[in-house]
């Protein structure tokens, strides 16, 4: 197996998540695209910890799961937050800059 | 100790003891004691003050046993052996190959500085219990005092600078939370920040020093002593080692003196401190006035090797550390003549005198300014918990010594006894404390060369006999004024702090003599005002100077050599007897060639009762002046002294430029302040209203004479069509000029992303 | 290998297909279903990858876990379960080229770095004690952290969602 084919798996995988962050309007839709992202960090940080023959990226890749974690627990509450108070979660809709 | 025991007969063995072992458990208590108050406290019958206090105590208590301890050890130790400090560490934290130690680093000056905190958090507060009885976030007090305690002693007993870093930033969050204490007002709010911020300049420059001192001093601590670069006890070894750059160790010092003069109110920083006194007394006088204002000269003491080699202190000439105290006793000496409110006067007073320990440290009087440090703490906090007393009890919560005070010496004689006691030892009159130490340090300035700042110490002394005079006099003889009057005046107009005015029902009866809990504090600190000195009385010989033999760092040479014996035997620790000490030209003046040594060795000026005499006069002088001026002015109205600044024009001038700070603040908020934030302001508003406007409103007009031109020529025969649709031109022409502002989070997505992809796309193709 | 091969090339190109549904079908809950089959394939590319306890982790939390949460936030903000017309705004047009120019970046990188460099062999499976012994020993202090990270996680997800 090649180094490469799981680090342009991972690449692949990141455009696609960028695409999604660009393109999607429902906030849903967005978390899920950075859901995507940062499983491809978590494939490339698996490759080369087995490359280098070290346990770092392993720690890094739990690390980066739990991140993940609190990161959609948060963003979901602030989508319902928006969403009770805005009845949408088109975040197009959510262009006030005024506080 | 690391002595093989074929030295014993040479070196007795250092003694050590359980309190000395055991200090980390000093700062430990109030910490624990802090999250006790804020989590149970408003459930107690004293609503958590009694935790504060207890736990003050049993830090004075185990403080208290480690200095005895440690008095044991020095006084054990032959003459002039090196006495190793009590290092004990563990590993903190550690983070990839980062190991972050925790620990405690005992040694004289952190004795010292220690009891002196636990001692005065203790009186302040046992004062606090009465003077803030019935505030309405009395808890939340309590809490910050003590979470405060905790801070301070940590940072005293840090064995490296992580950990001293940790207590320095606690102190500062505790100052500002105590300085705001009564926030509702806004001026409080106002302080808190200032302070905060102000403080927050300097505390770049502490991180910044930590930072350079790691990065150059681990290698070199690591390979000799086994310990990492933040350690205090590796730097200062690694300072005096010869091995440090000496750019860098200057770059060093002068980044840690930053944080100093943040710290410690030196100019051109201290204008923070004065507005300080917003907060409740009990504050101003522990904090600000005895204890966390000292942490910058602790600082400088602590890592006297940094400073004494990067800043080249003993190389005659004037180094950073001299100009700012000297500049610093002038100036706020002399502010200290216009002020009206009595804290402010002693918040000068303590700038100044501050000035004086940076004076003496930077000149090398390592021993004076220390001292001072000790000293200081107690006439310093007697004076401003007298100031509060005066406030508490007689002059309704005012401060203001023209409107308010005057005549009080009768009404409070336990109060104007301390005062009294407390002024003589911050003026330096025989026998009382600050003679000790700050004459010490003036004449220590001259011996090591430092003429003209010899005569700014002085001058400051004249300065603050003369000012202390003029505060004595209008607060406690002439007639009672305003408030203190009695009967006369309940009005909310001397109010300063009105959030706190749950007891003035008590204290409606005119002016009167504080409670118990208030003088017991008074007249401990003041017989400590009146004694402390004699601990390292110079003019009585050798004998008396007590303190300068359990403190001082006896600077021998710490050589090690390597023993030729078989390979089990490795480092041997070996102190050089006492002729060779002498002989040799001791770290500091001279780099060792081999060996390690932890502090440099320095010169003490031989006492002569000739100076002494010379600078008393000078003090006394100060007095009598400022007492006959103060007569004529307050009490006769003397018609050739009153309105004298409005008839002299230079006198009006220096007098407008007192009062005004130097201008100081008006530098910092109007033009600092201001140049960097009103430009980038004005840019963005000229950008929104000349480029974003000036588009839409051309296009608007351009259409609209467009428009006009079509309304007289072409008439009435297409109006309203045309109008209509250069109206939706300009429309959509306005959209097309705006359109980064959209607020869309999508499109900034979109932005976003193009850019890196295409900075990524530039990289790679540059690398490949 | 050539099953291992075999076995990365099947699950590369299914995760691949699934998450450009995940990125373009109009229906939500669609979405979260392909996203399900995304996180599953990358749990396997990373038993591939000699890191089981990492895969097991991914499955529990990002499949247990995290899905559910998307799930309910899909249900707790929209009425209406089925395809959805306006599911995409009007930067789309831009996300294909900044997609491909990034694509294009790394794997010229890529390419240049690595060329074609072989993964070892034989490779030990890392073992869950291996992990925890880095864990919580020179990486314990991130751990620290993110414990931190968590619990405001939990108290702002908390606060945010509460009804007043």
């Amino acid at each position: 197996m090649f180094v490469n084919q799981f680090l342009f798996l991972g690449a692949i995988l990141f455009c696609i998540g960028v695409y999604g962050v660009v393109a999607r309007k429902n906030a849903v839709l967005m978390l899920m695209s950075i859901e995507i992202i940062l499983n491809s960090v978590n494939i490339n940080l698996l490759t080369f910890a087995l490359r280098n023959g070290s346990t770092d990226g392993h720690v890094f890749a739990l690390y980066i799961i739990a991140v993940a974690a609190a990161e959609v627990g948060v963003g979901l509450g602030l989508v319902l937050l928006v969403y009770r108070n805005k009845k949408t979660i088109s975040i197009d809709d959510l262009s006030e800059m005024r506080g | 100790m690391n002595l093989l025991a074929s030295e014993s007969e040479v070196l007795a063995p250092l003694v050590s003891g359980w309190f000395l072992e055991h200090a980390w458990l000093i700062p430990v208590v109030p910490i624990i004691a802090f999250a006790l108050i804020i989590l149970v406290g408003k459930r107690l019958p004293m609503k958590g003050s009694e935790l504060g206090v207890l736990s003050m105590f049993s830090s004075l208590v185990l403080a208290a046993g480690a200095g005895y301890q440690w008095i044991q050890r020095t006084n054990r130790a032959t003459e002039e052996q090196f006495v190793e400090p009590v290092i004990k560490s563990w590993s903190w934290w550690r983070s990839g190959g980062f190991d972050f130690g925790i620990g405690h680093h005992i040694d004289g000056l952190s004795i010292l500085v220690l009891i002196v905190v636990a001692f005065i958090s203790t009186l302040v507060q046992i004062y606090s219990l009465e003077y803030l009885r019935g505030d309405r976030r009395y808890t939340h007090f309590f809490a910050a005092l003590t979470l405060f305690s905790g801070g301070m002693l940590a940072m005293v007993l840090a064995d490296n600078m992580i950990l001293f870093l940790l207590g320095w930033e606690i102190m500062g969050l505790c100052s500002f939370i105590l300085i705001g204490h009564w926030w509702e007002e806004d001026a409080n709010s106002r302080a808190a920040l200032k302070a905060f911020f102000t403080v927050r300049i300097g505390d770049v420059g502490l991180l910044v020093g930590i930072s350079m001192l790691y990065f150059s001093a681990n290698d070199w601590t690591q390979e000799h002593l086994g310990v990492s670069g933040f350690s205090i006890r590796g730097i200062s070894a690694w300072a005096l080692s010869g091995a440090p750059n000496s750019t860098v160790i200057t770059i060093a010092a002068v980044a840690l003196f930053i944080a100093c003069i943040g710290k410690s109110g030196q100019f051109p920083l201290h204008t923070w401190l004065p507005d300080a006194m917003a907060g409740p007394t009990p504050v101003s006088s522990l904090l600000h006035s005895s204890t966390m204002v000292v942490a910058g000269v602790y600082l400088v003491a602590r890592l006297y090797p940094v400073f004494f080699v990067g800043l080249d202190i003993l190389g005659g000439g004037g180094n950073l550390i001299v100009v700012i105290g000297g500049i610093t006793i002038v100036i706020s000496a002399a502010l200290a003549f216009v002020q009206n409110d009595i804290k402010r006067v002693l918040a000068y007073s303590t700038v100044s005198q501050l000035g004086y320990m940076m004076l003496g440290l930077g000149a090398g009087a390592w021993m004076p300014a220390v001292f001072h440090i000790f000293t200081h703490a107690f006439f310093k906090a007697c004076l401003f918990l007298g100031a509060g007393s005066i406030s508490h009890s007689a002059s309704h919560h005012s401060f203001d010594m023209k409107r308010d005070m005057g005549g009080l010496r009768k009404v409070m004689p336990i109060t104007f006894t301390t005062w009294i006691i407390s002024t003589l030892a911050l003026c330096g009159v025989f026998p009382f404390s600050g003679f000790f130490s700050k004459d010490e340090i003036i004449d220590n300035v001259g011996y090591s060369g430092y003429n003209l700042f010899m005569i700014i110490g002085l001058v400051g002394a004249f300065m603050t006999a003369a000012y202390m005079t003029r505060a004595t006099y209008l607060t406690f003889f002439g007639e009672p004024r305003g408030a203190s009057v009695g009967h006369a005046d309940h009005g909310d107009t001397h109010d300063t702090h009105n959030a706190h005015d749950a007891h003035d029902v008590e204290q409606s009866h005119g002016p009167h003599e504080s409670g118990l809990l208030i003088t017991v504090p008074l007249m401990i600190l003041s017989v400590l005002a009146l004694s402390s000195g004699f601990l390292n009385a110079t003019p009585f010989g050798e004998s008396w100077e007590r303190m300068k033999f359990w403190v001082e760092p006896r600077s021998v040479e710490v050589v090690e050599e390597t023993h030729v014996g078989g390979p089990g035997e490795s480092l041997i620790i070996n102190l050089p007897s006492a002729e060779e000490v002498h002989s040799k030209s001791v770290c500091g003046s001279a780099q060792p060639e081999t060996g390690i040594c932890y502090a440099p060795q320095l010169n003490h000026a031989p006492f002569k009762w000739l100076k002494a005499m010379m600078s008393m006069a000078i003090v006394f002088l100060g007095i009598a002046i400022s007492w006959i001026l103060s007569t004529l002015l307050f009490t006769k109205r003397a018609p050739r002294l009153v309105g004298l600044t409005q008839r002299v024009k230079i006198l009006g001038f220096g007098h407008k430029l007192l009062v005004n700070k130097y201008y100081l603040d008006v530098l910092y908020e109007k033009v600092i302040v201001r140049s960097i934030a009103y430009p980038v302001a004005r840019a963005a508003y000229w950008f929104n209203q000349n480029i974003l406007d000036g588009i839409l409103h051309a296009i608007a007009n351009s259409t609209r004479k467009i428009s006009g031109w079509v309304y007289k020529n072409v008439d009435q025969l297409i109006v309203d069509g045309t109008v209509n649709n250069s109206a939706t031109l300009t429309k959509s022409l306005g959209t097309a000029a705006q359109p980064t502002q959209s607020g869309k989070v999508s499109q900034y997505a979109a932005l976003l992303f193009s850019a890196a992809a295409v900075a990524a796309l530039v990289l790679v193709i540059i690398n490949t | 290998m050539i099953a291992q091969n075999i076995g990365f090339w099947i699950i590369a190109i299914v995760m691949i297909g699934a998450a450009l549904r995940v990125v373009t079908t109009n229906n939500v809950v669609h979405a979260a279903l392909w996203l399900v089959v995304v996180l599953a394939g990358a749990a396997a590319q990373y038993i591939l990858l000699a890191a089981e306890f990492v895969a097991v982790t991914q499955v529990l939390v990002y499949i247990g876990a995290v899905m559910v949460l998307f799930l309910f936030g899909t249900m707790l903000t929209r009425a209406r379960i089925g395809a959805e017309s306006d599911l995409n705004n009007s930067y789309k047009k831009l996300g294909i080229p900044v997609g491909l120019i990034m694509l294009v970046a790394m794997g010229l990188a890529l390419t240049d770095s690595f060329g074609d460099e072989k993964l070892p062999e034989s490779a030990k499976i890392v073992s869950t004690q291996e992990i925890s012994d880095q864990i919580f020993g020179p990486y314990l202090l991130p751990f620290w952290a993110l414990s931190f990270v968590l619990l405001a996680a939990v108290v702002g997800a908390i606060v945010l969602a509460r009804k007043d």
